[in-house]
């Protein structure tokens, strides 16, 4: 493999994990505060959708250049309501969580697909995002073009790995999170509203999901398409089991995936004779294995992972 | 069961229908088309005619045999998302291998052991099951695509050079023979009732039908009892899997008598909305699976009629599954169910049909 080639597969692998970033952390929030949401990949289905409205609809005009942060803006709200949607199915009515969001994705699969279809119906571009190489930084020989020229919604996603961090394990917030997921009864008795705590984590995974999916639509395929998203919701939560419930576990996995990606990618434009359909089936693959591997990483994982809170039952 | 929780649980499922209802006809509304009109057009557009009654029909086969097989995955603890993959599989292993055998139990062979993958890695590595048969969904996707464009291609198709992926039609011999001349009614039908009531008697009347579901119901007491969980967690996903495939081979041999591209159409997503309305029981399945048969084929008029995109029937499902499982607190809860019965007292000075009868079925 050539010097280039493989400059080509990092500074490629670097942008490709940003959406499955993004959605994991949010996710990791989720289970920390014990709800399993599958439903990430519906949330980032609408994001994908309605981040790419505003910048389709204004191309020209006063608004053209604000409408891509628009498109973030309302892919984030959308992402916001469905976790809102999600919490009421799933902490209100205490429904089965992993039924409720297979539920979730195809609501959001099917919104995002019927109103895709009525308004816009084939393949166009939007502008996207510029990159903005930062000064100095992508400069530096090598490492410089594959980690500091990229767009901003890059560096915010990596920078989002140590903030959540913070957040997650040095905040009052982030233990209340900690401590929905893992001993609900003590958390209440200590007077945290343990519902609530799990509808402000649905909130912000939900945030984190749709910007994810507005990253596909605005950022790395300029366009949308039904498919668009590809089951890389469910990966992103298969990386949080992988990720052992960490930032950075998380931030490791999502790169061996984009990483696999980008991979796969320069095999076929190096021409190398392997079925197409093969390459494809690499990450889900890949996936089944991550967890299969994963089994002693379970042991540390939120105990009230998947179980509603039911403050007047005894268990 | 008493006449009041029959009518509490018809009610609450008419509530959550109707909720679903409501929010599909939010994203209608968006749409542009009018909600009013889009459901008439598919509640009332299939019955008009033979052709449609029929289609209902053949919608309802694979839709039946799916749901049994996830009613029994999940009445045994373990959730199959993975119909969709195991039916291509199915698909697969009736049309193209050479087995000695007839399509069903090929089909079912080849769901089965797809199944089992999944089934394996829950028993024996812990992995999500819900997780691993997402992924594989989208490998036996894959999977079938590659066989349909490379090895399994009909030589006609490479022939001719339109080169469209589908398999050579299926020898005469392994097709399923039409029920009702002139339409596409085939005698899978029979079959996917005739299991319906096998897959009642092996649940409810046998000792590993009552294994599946007490390590499903409660699996601590199930162990403690000397049931192998894992081992029926492992047979639960494959019987589940050979259900799908068999719906696939079904699908395959008795309406479309070849392996085409996009075969499935959702029957594995749109069955585990059956099995849940149907409450998990063949009893329920089957009018369920017609009641989506008539959403299906619906859709489809209303698509080719109105131009309301088809894909509304996945907002519609989604929503579906969303508010059953919410109701669900509802169904089963003894206090709501009381408080439904006073407030009912209430209602009518008579009293209610709850507290007149006691001591009825349990």
């Amino acid at each position: 493999m050539s010097h280039s080639m493989v400059y080509n597969i990092l500074s490629l692998g670097v942008p490709f994990s940003v959406a499955l970033l993004l959605a994991s952390l949010g996710e990791m929030f989720n289970q920390r505060a014990g709800v399993f949401n599958l439903g990430c990949e519906g949330i980032m289905c609408m994001g994908a959708f309605l981040g790419f409205l505003p910048p389709y609809f204004f191309k020209t005009g006063a608004l053209a250049p604000y409408a891509t942060l628009v498109g973030f803006a309302v892919a984030m709200a959308a992402g916001i309501l469905l976790g809102l949607l999600f919490a009421l199915v799933t902490v209100t009515f205490r429904a089965e969580q992993g039924i409720a969001g297979i539920g979730l994705q195809m609501f959001g699969w099917g919104v995002a697909g019927t109103l895709f279809r009525h308004f816009i119906g084939g393949v166009t571009g939007v502008p996207g995002v510029a990159a903005w190489a930062i000064p100095g930084l992508s400069r530096i020989p090598f490492l410089g073009g594959i980690l500091f020229n990229h767009n901003p919604v890059v560096y915010l996603a990596f920078l989002l790995v140590p903030a959540s961090w913070y957040v997650l394990f040095k905040t009052p917030w982030g233990l209340k999170v900690r401590a929905a997921g893992t001993e609900p009864r003590a958390a209440d008795s200590m007077g945290i509203n343990v519902n609530r705590v799990r509808y402000q984590a649905l909130m912000v995974g939900g945030a984190l999901a749709g910007l994810g999916g507005a990253y596909l639509s605005l950022c790395q395929a300029k366009m949308f398409a039904d498919d668009l998203v590809a089951g890389r919701g469910f990966i992103a939560v298969a990386l949080v089991y992988f990720g052992r419930w960490s930032p950075l576990g998380i931030l490791g996995g999502a790169l061996l995936f984009s990483l696999a990606q980008s991979l796969q990618l320069a095999i076929q434009v190096a021409g190398i004779k392997f079925p197409y359909e093969f390459a494809v089936m690499l990450p889900y693959v890949l996936v089944i294995l991550v967890l299969s591997l994963a089994r002693k990483a379970r042991m540390r994982g939120p105990t009230h992972l998947g179980i509603p809170y039911n403050r007047e039952m005894r268990y | 069961m008493n006449r009041f929780k029959l009518g509490y649980g018809a009610a609450v499922v008419l509530l959550a229908t109707l909720a679903a209802a409501a929010v599909t006809a939010l994203v209608l509304k968006a749409i542009g088309a009018s909600p009013v009109a889009t459901y008439v057009t598919i509640f009332t557009g299939p019955l008009k005619d033979v052709f449609g009654l029929t289609e209902i029909l053949v919608r309802a086969v694979p839709l039946i045999l799916v749901a049994l097989g996830i009613s029994i995955a999940f009445r045994s603890g373990i959730i199959n998302i993975g119909a969709e993959g195991q039916m291509l599989m199915g698909i697969l292993a009736a049309t193209g291998t050479a087995l000695a055998l007839p399509a069903w139990p090929r089909g079912a062979l080849g769901g089965g052991l797809w199944a089992a993958i999944a089934g394996t890695l829950k028993a024996r590595l812990g992995v999500n099951e819900i997780l691993s048969t997402v992924m594989l969904n989208y490998i036996a996707a894959q999977f079938y695509t590659f066989f349909l464009r490379g090895p399994m291609i009909d030589p006609g198709e490479l022939e001719t050079g339109s080169g469209t992926p589908q398999s050579m039609r299926l020898p005469e011999a392994a097709l399923l023979s039409r029920l009702i001349p002139g339409t596409r009614l085939h005698t899978g039908l029979l079959l996917a009732l005739v299991l319906c009531v096998a897959v009642y008697c092996f649940l409810w009347r046998t000792t590993w039908g009552f294994r599946l579901r007490a390590a499903g119901a409660e699996a601590k007491a199930a162990r403690y009892a000397g049931i192998s969980v894992e081992g029926s967690l492992v047979a639960a996903m494959v019987l589940s899997g050979a259900f799908a495939g068999l719906a696939g081979a079904v699908e395959v041999s008795g309406v479309h008598h070849r392996a085409i591209e996009n075969i499935s159409s959702g029957y594995g997503f749109a069955g585990i909305v059956v099995a849940l309305f149907g409450a998990l029981h063949p009893a329920g399945i089957v009018p369920a699976a017609v009641f989506f048969g008539l959403l299906l084929v619906g859709a489809d008029m209303t698509q080719r009629s109105a131009g309301v995109p088809a894909n509304m029937i996945l907002v519609l499902q989604g929503v579906l599954i969303l508010t059953i499982v919410s109701a669900k607190m509802y169904l089963n809860n003894a206090y709501a169910q009381e408080r439904a019965a006073r407030w009912f007292a209430r209602l009518r000075p008579r009293p209610a049909p709850a507290e007149a009868k006691p001591g009825g079925q349990p």
